[in-house]
Formats: C-alpha cells, sequence, structure tokens
C-alpha cells in the first residue's frame, strides 16, 4: 500500500502508522463519562470509505487524515491533520 | 562423457555442448551440459524415475518443464544448503550439482512405504479426519509424528541457512511478467515509447514458449527475431530485463513481489553476494504476459514415470535436445498437442500412435500421420501398464467402443491449456470462462495491470504479439509516455480447436493433483459425502494444497466436481487465488533481518567507553545498555551490582540514561499543552525547575512517565521512558496537530541529540564541581533539589544540568550534545577518580528504583490508574486531560482494586522471584482467591535481603500483613510481609541534601 503524504509525496507503508477512524472527535472538557466512552469506544465497522488517521512516523511526522476504501484498499484523499505543518489538502 | 547421455539427441538444442556437466543424482554420478535444468539432464541420461508420491508412494517421473512441476521434487544440495521440495524442472544444472530423491526408504527404487498402495482404500480424502479421531490424545503423541514421518516429502537442512538474502525496492512504469513473443513485444513497446520497463522472467532465458515452439515472426525464424528483439531492448537504458526473477505477488497501490534467484544456479554464492533477492517493485502499470499452463487430462496410470505434458515434451526435445522417449505416443484433445509429433518427429524419434479424442483432426495433421506412418486412433486413454521403469503399453478405448493397444516407452498429453490467472486474481478476483478455449481467463484484474497473449486466453502467436504491443503501447501512455513506438511484429496464429476432456473413467488409479496424490474417485467421494462447494472440496481431499498449488489439477479437479454435481464448470467456480504464485524462502522474507542485524541496534553515547570497561551489555528495545561492570574477581553478577549500588549510596557513582526519550516543547502555549497531556500541571512550574508527570491513555490508564524541565517561558524539556520513546512522541504530536490544533506549539524529538547522564550518590557536587564552571552555583541554594537550567563546563562547554533522582541520592541528570558523551564519561571518571567514582548499569538503576520504591515498566503495566501506583494525588481536578473522565470510572476508582506495595519475604534469606501470586494467607491457591503478584524484585545491599514490589488488593491499608506468595511456574510457596514500597530513606533527606 502507497499514502500520497501531502509534505513528502508518495510512500510507502511501511513509514505510516495506522491509528483508527477519523470521525471522532474528542469530546470537550466537562463532557459526561458516557460522551467519552462512546468517544473512546465506539467505532463503525465500516465496509467502503472510511475516513482514518495515519502516522507518518518514518517521514515527516504529521497525523494524516486518509480516505481509504476498506473493500479495495483504494485511498481517495490524503490530508494533513489540523494542526499538521500546512493547511493545504493534496489529493 | 556425452557417450552416457544414452537419450541425448545428437543435435539441436539451447544447450552448450563444449561445456560438460558432471552431478549426482541419488548417489550415481551423471552428466549434462550447460543450459541444462536438472530434469533435462536427468531425462537426456534416460532416468525416468525421480520420486515417489506423497501419499501412496507410487513411482514419479517428470511431468513438466517449468514451475508447475508437482512430481520432480528432489532435495538440492547438501548439508546445511539441502534444499527440500526443489523442483527439477527449474533447478539449473551447475558442475557438481548433487541431488537426492524425496520420500523413499531405503531407495528409489525400493520403497517400503509402496504398500501404503495396499491401503489404498483408507487412504480417501478426508482418511486424517475419519481415521484418527479417537482418543483424542493419540493425535499429538502419536497420530501426528507417525504420519508425519511417513507423509513428509524431503527434509529440511535442520541447520542455519549460511547464505544471505537481500532485500531491495525497484520502481518503474511498466512491469512486465513474463518473456515470451507477448512480453518481449510489450517491452519493446513500453520502451520504444520512453517508459521504464522492468521486465521478469523466471526462467534464465528469454523466450518463453519460443525457445521450444519456434515459429516465424516478421518473416524470419523465431530465433532470429528473438536474438534481434532482445538486442534492442537491450540497448533501451530504461529497460530492465531480469531473469530467473519470478514474480510472485501484487499488493496494495502498484507494489508487486518478486524472487530473484540470484546465484542458485552455482553450487554456492560467490563471497559477498546474496543467494536471492526479494524485491518489492512499484510499478504505474503492469502487463501480464505470464502465459499459460497445458493441462493434463485425468485417466487410469496417468502417474506412470513417462506421462508428460505434450508441451514440456516438446521442450525437453527442443530446447534441451533430450529425449523424454523413444517410441512416443501422444493423447490429445485439441490441435496444439501435435505440435509435440511434428517436433519429435523433426528430431528423428518414432511416433507410436496419436490418440485424439476429437471426432475429427486437420487435414495437415492427417497426413502427417499417413507421411510418418503411425496411427491416429479416435478416442482416449484408459490405462497404463508400466512402473517405476516407465509406460511400457498404453490401453485405448476407441470412440465406437473397441480397445487397443500401444506400445510405446512414453505417454505425451494435452487436454488444453489454461491461462496463468494467478497474479491477475490476487486481489480476490475470479476468473471468468471461456467456452471456445474451456478455459478460465482473467476477469479484470489488479488495478493498473491488464494481462496480454496466453495469460489472457489467447493461444496463438500472432494474437499474442499484437496483444502484447498493445499493451505495452497503453501502459506506457496511461503512464505518461507516449513516443513512437511503431507497429507489432506479425505472426500467424495456429489453430487450436479444442473438445474438452477431463477425465477417462476406467479402472486404477486416476490422478488430478499429483503432488499430494488426490484421485478423480477422491473427488467423487467428496461430492458423496457433501464437500461440493469447491473451498470444501479443496479442503476435504487436499486438492491443490500442494506447494504447487495446483497449478496442473486445479481445473481439472472443479472440472470433475462439476460433472458429478451436475453443474456446469463457471458455476462449480474456482477457489480464491493467493500469493505466492512460487514457494518463497522464508530467508528472502527476512533477507539481512536475521541474528544480531534481526533489527537496528541503537548505541548509547558512551557505549565504546563502556565496552573498553568491559561492561556487560542488555538489549532493550533497540538499545544496548551497559547492565553492569564487573570487576577482576567478582563472582557474579549480584556481586558486581551490589559493588555498584554500595558505591552510590556511599559515595557517588554515574550511569548513561541517554536511552530516556527526549522532546523539546517550544512555543507560547508549551504550558497549556502539557496540561492536557499530563495529569499534573505544568503551566505553573517556574522557569528553572523540573518536575514528575504522569500521562494517562484516553481511557484512563497510565500510559508513561517522565521528568519535565521548564528551560524558559516557551520552552519545556520533557522526558519519557526509553521503552515508550517513540509512541509517546506519536502520542504528543496526536494530540497536538489532531486534538488540540489551536495551541501554539511544536514538539521536537531530541532523544539521539543529547547524551545524559546520571551522577548520584552523597559525594555527586564534590565530583560536578569538578568539572562544572566554578562559577556555577551548586550549592543546595543555588541549584535546590528538581532544579534545573543550562550551565558552563570548565572549557566553556555548555550542559544542561537537572538536579533529579531516581536512586533516591542527592543526584544530578547532566545533558550535553550526544557527540561529547564519550568524552563526558571519560571525564567523569578522570574527574571523580580521587572520589571513587564508580560507573553503575541498569541493574544498579533498578535496584536503588525499587528500593526508593519508584514504579517502572512492570508496574506500568498497561493496566494500573494512578491511584494504582500511589500517585492519584497527582491527578489534578482543576483541568482537562487526557484520559481524565474515563479514569473516573467505578471500576478504576474502585477500593479493592490491586495497588503498589512493598513486599519482602519473612524469611529474610529467601530470594524473591517476580511472577509470584499473592494469596490470603492460610488459603489454598486458586484463582478466587489471586490478589496480585509481584512485579519488581531485587536484592537490596541496603536492606541486606530480598525486597520486591507488588500490584495487590487494598495493597496499602494492609501494610505489615503477611500474606503467602504461590508460584507455580517455579514451585515455590512462601510468606511474605506486605510494607511501605520505599525502602530507602523514606523521608527523601539525603534526595535533597
Amino acid at each position: 500500500m502507497r499514502i500520497v503524504c501531502p509534505f513528502c509525496g508518495e510512500r510507502e507503508l511501511g513509514e505510516f502508522t495506522y491509528l483508527g477512524d477519523a470521525k471522532p472527535v474528542r469530546p470537550v472538557a466537562g463532557a459526561s463519562e458516557d460522551e467519552v466512552f462512546d468517544y473512546v469506544y465506539l467505532r463503525d465497522n465500516v465496509a467502503g470509505e472510511t475516513s482514518e488517521h495515519w502516522y507518518h512516523g518514518g517521514g515527516c511526522r504529521a497525523w494524516l487524515k486518509v480516505a481509504r476504501n476498506t473493500l479495495t484498499h483504494e485511498i481517495s484523499a490524503v490530508e494533513p491533520a489540523a494542526g499538521a505543518g500546512a493547511r493545504q489538502a493534496v489529493k | 562423457m556425452t557417450s552416457s547421455q544414452s537419450h541425448r539427441l545428437a543435435s539441436g538444442g539451447l544447450i552448450d555442448r563444449s561445456a560438460s556437466l558432471n552431478f549426482r543424482f541419488d548417489g550415481r554420478t551423471f552428466s549434462g551440459f550447460q543450459g541444462d535444468t536438472l530434469a533435462s539432464a536427468l531425462i537426456a541420461n534416460g532416468v525416468k524415475l525421480v520420486g515417489r508420491s506423497f501419499k501412496y508412494h507410487r513411482p514419479r517421473g517428470i511431468l513438466t518443464a517449468g514451475s508447475e512441476e508437482p512430481n520432480a521434487l528432489v532435495e538440492l544440495r547438501t548439508g546445511a544448503r539441502r534444499e527440500p521440495n526443489t523442483k527439477a524442472t527449474t533447478a539449473e544444472l551447475y558442475e557438481g550439482l548433487e541431488a537426492a530423491s524425496q520420500n523413499r526408504w531405503p531407495s528409489l527404487r525400493h520403497d517400503v512405504m509402496s504398500v501404503n498402495q495396499l491401503f489404498a482404500p483408507i487412504f480417501v480424502a478426508g482418511f486424517y479426519y475419519k481415521t484418527f479421531m479417537w482418543p483424542a490424545k493419540f493425535w499429538e503423541a502419536i497420530y501426528e509424528p507417525a504420519i508425519r514421518r511417513a507423509a513428509g516429502l524431503g527434509r529440511a537442512a535442520g541447520v542455519a541457512d549460511p547464505d544471505h538474502y537481500d532485500k531491495a525496492w525497484a520502481h518503474c512504469d511498466v512491469l512486465i511478467a513474463g518473456s515470451g513473443p507477448a512480453g518481449l513485444v510489450a517491452a519493446l513497446a513500453a520502451g520504444r515509447s520512453g517508459a521504464r520497463v522492468i521486465l521478469c522472467e523466471e526462467d534464465f532465458a528469454l523466450g518463453g514458449r519460443l525457445l521450444s515452439d519456434g515459429g516465424t515472426i516478421d518473416g524470419v525464424p523465431a530465433a532470429e527475431w528473438l536474438s534481434r528483439t532482445l538486442t534492442e531492448l537491450a540497448a533501451m537504458p530504461d529497460v530492465r530485463i531480469m531473469t530467473r526473477t519470478t514474480l510472485f505477488g501484487v499488493y496494495d497501490g502498484g507494489t508487486y513481489g518478486a524472487i530473484e534467484r540470484v546465484n542458485d544456479h552455482l553450487p554456492s554464492p560467490p563471497e559477498h553476494q546474496v543467494r536471492q533477492r526479494l524485491w518489492r517493485i512499484v510499478a504505474k502499470r503492469c502487463v501480464v504476459a505470464a502465459g499459460a499452463l497445458e493441462r493434463p487430462i485425468v485417466f487410469a496410470g496417468n502417474d506412470t514415470p513417462g506421462v508428460m505434458m505434450a508441451s514440456a515434451m516438446r521442450t525437453y526435445v527442443a530446447r534441451y535436445a533430450a529425449a523424454p522417449a523413444k517410441r512416443i505416443a501422444l493423447f490429445t484433445n485439441n490441435e496444439d498437442g501435435w505440435r509435440t509429433v511434428e517436433t519429435a518427429l523433426g528430431a528423428g524419434l518414432q511416433i507410436a500412435a496419436v490418440i485424439d479424442a476429437r471426432p475429427d483432426v486437420s487435414a495437415a495433421y492427417r497426413s502427417l500421420a499417413s507421411k510418418g506412418g503411425f496411427p491416429v486412433l479416435h478416442g482416449s486413454v484408459s490405462g497404463v501398464d508400466g512402473g517405476k521403469d516407465g509406460v511400457r503399453k498404453i490401453a485405448v478405448s476407441l470412440a465406437g467402443g473397441a480397445r487397443a493397444e500401444v506400445e510405446a516407452d512414453g505417454l505425451a498429453v494435452s487436454g488444453g491449456w489454461n491461462p496463468a490467472v494467478g497474479l491477475t486474481s490476487y486481489h480476490r478476483g475470479r476468473p471468468k470462462w471461456r467456452d471456445d478455449i474451456a478455459a478460465f481467463v482473467p476477469d479484470g484484474a489488479p488495478p493498473g495491470m491488464v494481462a496480454a497473449g496466453a495469460a489472457n486466453g489467447d493461444f496463438g502467436l500472432g494474437a499474442c504479439l499484437s496483444q502484447g504491443f498493445a499493451a505495452g503501447v497503453a501502459a506506457a501512455r496511461d503512464a505518461g509516455h507516449s513516443g513512437k513506438a511503431g507497429t507489432a511484429p506479425v505472426a500467424d496464429d495456429e489453430a487450436f480447436s479444442l473438445t474438452p476432456l477431463w477425465h477417462v473413467t476406467g479402472k486404477g488409479k486416476a490422478f488430478v493433483d499429483y503432488q499430494h496424490d488426490v484421485t478423480a474417485s477422491d473427488i467423487e467421494l467428496a461430492q458423496r459425502e457433501g464437500f461440493e462447494s469447491v473451498e470444501h472440496l479443496k479442503r476435504y481431499t487436499t486438492l491443490g494444497m500442494a506447494t504447487d498449488q495446483g497449478k496442473t489439477s486445479n481445473v481439472a479437479g472443479l472440472a470433475i466436481m462439476a460433472a458429478v454435481s451436475g453443474r456446469s464448470i463457471p458455476e462449480t467456480g474456482t477457489t480464491i487465488y493467493r500469493p505466492p504464485y512460487v514457494p518463497v524462502a522464508i530467508g528472502a522474507f527476512a533477507g539481512h533481518h536475521r541474528d544480531e542485524t534481526f533489527h537496528a541496534t541503537r548505541l548509547t553515547p558512551s557505549h565504546h567507553w563502556a565496552m573498553e570497561q568491559g561492561a556487560v551489555f542488555v538489549d532493550t528495545g533497540l538499545w544496548k545498555r551497559a547492565q553492569w561492570y564487573p570487576r577482576a574477581g567478582e563472582k557474579d553478577w549480584l556481586e558486581s551490582v551490589t559493588r555498584e549500588v554500595k558505591a552510590v549510596r556511599g559515595g557517588v557513582g554515574f550511569c548513561d540514561v541517554s536511552t530516556l526519550g527526549k522532546i523539546d516543547v517550544h512555543g507560547p502555549d508549551a504550558g497549556a499543552f502539557l496540561d492536557r497531556v499530563y495529569i499534573n500541571t505544568f503551566s505553573n512550574l517556574a522557569v528553572g525547575k523540573a518536575r514528575y508527570g504522569l500521562m494517562l491513555r484516553e481511557d484512563g490508564i497510565v500510559y508513561d512517565d517522565g521528568t519535565t524541565s521548564r528551560l524558559a517561558e516557551d520552552h519545556y524539556f520533557l522526558t519519557t521512558t526509553t521503552a515508550k520513546a517513540g509512541l509517546v512522541m506519536q502520542h504528543l504530536e496526536f494530540c497536538r496537530q489532531v486534538l488540540f490544533p489551536e495551541l501554539d506549539v511544536q514538539l521536537t524529538s531530541v532523544s539521539d541529540q543529547w547524551a545524559q547522564f546520571s551522577i548520584a550518590g552523597p559525594k555527586t557536587r564534590e565530583l560536578l564541581k569538578e568539572i562544572v564552571d566554578p562559577a556555577e552555583d551548586l550549592s543546595n541554594e543555588g541549584f535546590p533539589f528538581m532544579g534545573a537550567r543550562e550551565v558552563a563546563l570548565r572549557g566553556g562547554i555548555k550542559a544542561r544540568l537537572f538536579r533529579i533522582s531516581f536512586s533516591g541520592e542527592m543526584a544530578f541528570e547532566i545533558s550535553v550534545p550526544a557527540r561529547l558523551g564519550d568524552a563526558m564519561a571519560r571525564n567523569l571518571m578522570l574527574a571523580g577518580a580521587p572520589f571513587g567514582v564508580t560507573p553503575y548499569g541498569t541493574e544498579a538503576l533498578g535496584v536503588m528504583r525499587v528500593e526508593k520504591g519508584h514504579v517502572a515498566g512492570p508496574e506500568l503495566s498497561g493496566t494500573t490508574t494512578a491511584a494504582d501506583l500511589g500517585l492519584g494525588k497527582m491527578m489534578s481536578a482543576k483541568k482537562d486531560y487526557i484520559g481524565r473522565v474515563m479514569a473516573g470510572r467505578e471500576a478504576l476508582v474502585a477500593p479493592d482494586r490491586q495497588v503498589v506495595v512493598g513486599i519482602k519475604p519473612t524469611d529474610k534469606a529467601r530470594r524473591l522471584r517476580s511472577g509470584a501470586h499473592i494469596i490470603p494467607k492460610g488459603q489454598t491457591p486458586g484463582p478466587g482467591n489471586d490478589q496480585g503478584y509481584v512485579t519488581s524484585v531485587c536484592f537490596s545491599p541496603t536492606s541486606d535481603q530480598w525486597i520486591g514490589l507488588g500490584l495487590v488488593e487494598r495493597g496499602r491499608e494492609r501494610i505489615g500483613e503477611i500474606v503467602h506468595a504461590h508460584d507455580p511456574l517455579r514451585g515455590e510457596d512462601y510468606d511474605v510481609e506486605l510494607c511501605n514500597p520505599v525502602f530507602y530513606d523514606p523521608d527523601g533527606g539525603r534526595q535533597r541534601g
């Protein structure tokens, strides 16, 4: 598998670390235990397009949001996390 | 020596008759030529029997001339290089080659286990499941070892592989599998278009079927066209041709796996060279021109040595000038099989008869038969009379019902051709059925891949050339190259005309899968017993599960299943195709990642100095760390470690702690950021101070700990444990980039930039004064406990000094740029000599941390909370932080949790061991009363006894209680006392002094 890092270009899977679903948003301070529980534990088991967090630890150390199809492994888009170095999405 | 090659043709072939090679098979010496495979050399010497079959130990010969070979498997080489199950059909001959047949005892000709044939009725499909069911305990002790002994094929070397293997990456625009006519013209077209091309060919010679079948291309003989084409390709700098290289797998994103047998054709690799190289090839486009495999027809006795695929027979005759038989019969259901007759006649061999299952034969071949003076029998082969010495007679059932007999010493069989659909199907693709050729062809392919020529079901030479060329042009264009490619070479298409025939019913064993001894009746039995699905059929009969992965057997097997279950072949379907296409040695996947180079090794800045000191090293992750520094006369590690601990507690010692993860945190929001990742607060830490911090996972469990110092208003220096250094960096980057992008903060990993030493013991300050600039105030007031700041060393070098202690002693940690680490160690030794400075290793470090009750890896086990570790008070109630909410869950704050407590044996002389379970005194140990376990132990020189830390239910409320330590693993039972985990200097006076 190959991922096009917005900063480094197309790189091999071994440079990246998978984290998981990029959809859940960390609840704000003061959120209830139930809300945080959902954030920490509840994940959809998607057959198709997903958005995932990947870490380019073997490269620029950027966290990326990768749109991947779990059925075909096809990657349709890669964008840097909000706080990563650049803000420009790269296809 | 040629005289001994009884079956070598007088002329022809692509062998070098000037290079004679001696080799040994089963102890007998033979000779062959450069350009031979082991199989062709054996054939040239008239050897027909080369192995015994897997289950029935039936005599077997050579069936094919390629990597699909199911029968002719040998042990190649001897000693540590002995490799079992090597295909004689692909093993290149070299001087001194040694090979042995497999699966026979005492010899190939007289194999005791061939009695298995008499018991054939019980060796039917699923016989393991049916026969060796009860009693269950017999399976591991008796059945399995016995079966493995009886049914194993070759023997592994049993010792470490002495050779090196390599792994490499390659990148190209167009990757081509196969160097037959389709592959070569694809390379030509793509290369002319300007694309970067890699062509992989598993054979050592280029040309594919052209080498055996010849033909006319662009009006010239195939051999001439081939040499012209190879010359043109060789002149293209961006076309790379890799022989002895099999493309075996297709992975995501246009990544392909290939195995290059760099030196398998030599007795052993030349010095400094690898035996095999595993390639990962990244290609924008891939053209699969892997050709097709001829398939057998299933009939009684079809495994007799001397029965061979028709195309293989003409390969041996035309390419290797080796005659598999001198009087040949052909059994075919298609026009292509007849080409073997033409080749054999051309080489002066005799044709006994052609048995053609079709009602009609083309006029051209009819006249060939009458000219050659051999009969054409319309019918099928119903039996073979022969044995280990080969075929003698062939029984034929004629179409009208009559019977005939043909005398021959070899039988060529052609049941048609199966396109090699492996590569195109590796992404769970299912090939589709094509009626006109009665074969499966690719139905789509992984992204960027296309099949051309025979691999696509188009067998004619003309079709291969036009399709291959078009595929090459298209692939190059898709990859962004559209230079002038010219036009495709032209050739005629041969007639194919096939009438499907899979199985001739008759008396006697008719083999479908030769390597796993699966017969037609096994498939019929599987169907009767309800294993109709092809996936069930495969697993119940083991059809296609041998090392050849059913290349010659799968389609025939499912055709027979289709027939007995009353379905069509496409309805029956195929199993899932999975890589690798050919077996790949584990050594190739490992490459250089074995033994001491299994992973990268990280050395501390003082490593070489520590080696000079004679340190014993321990692996901690990738690091080599000095574990202790033995001195002459010390009898064991404990004596050395005890000396080191006493030296530190009584004087001064130092230890390289550079392996800790180190992260610079910069920015106006650095403090706010740390507040969110640690349970305690850092924004209020004064500049010039350090603080111990603890971070949780979002689920409330402790993740990591370490000290963080504030070096400037907007600059913190954070340390992590050695084990979690990389993971914490990743976690913090996640927090910064994903969770809290609004914070203005940056992280820099500086683990490798700083050499850090812990200097500990009551004489630490005196030692430091020797190396630190006298202007620096190191007094308790000028540099108090938990102080942290940059200092100048004598000579002007800047260092960072932290007054932190892991040992419980008066201690500092000093950081210098990593390149100065070695010099620092040497200077500490010099400057410390008057104070008896003692270098200490990780063992003494561990002893002192247990004595001091500090938690470390065994307590930060991924199951403990901050409160479990006795650090619950650090959890700030005034702010949000990672893990805060989940840490408050009922079970994580339950009063009966197992918490850190000190442990010492009631018998002062007893040794403690970690892992022992804690049971209430007087109770019988069991899961119901297991209250925890011992996590860390050491011999404490200070307490003069073994002490430990443990996680024990309600431990802190039970100080002073005597409990039972139960260690079933080591068979030990003894009493211990639960105590304060801080064994040494509980009020901390020493570290503050």
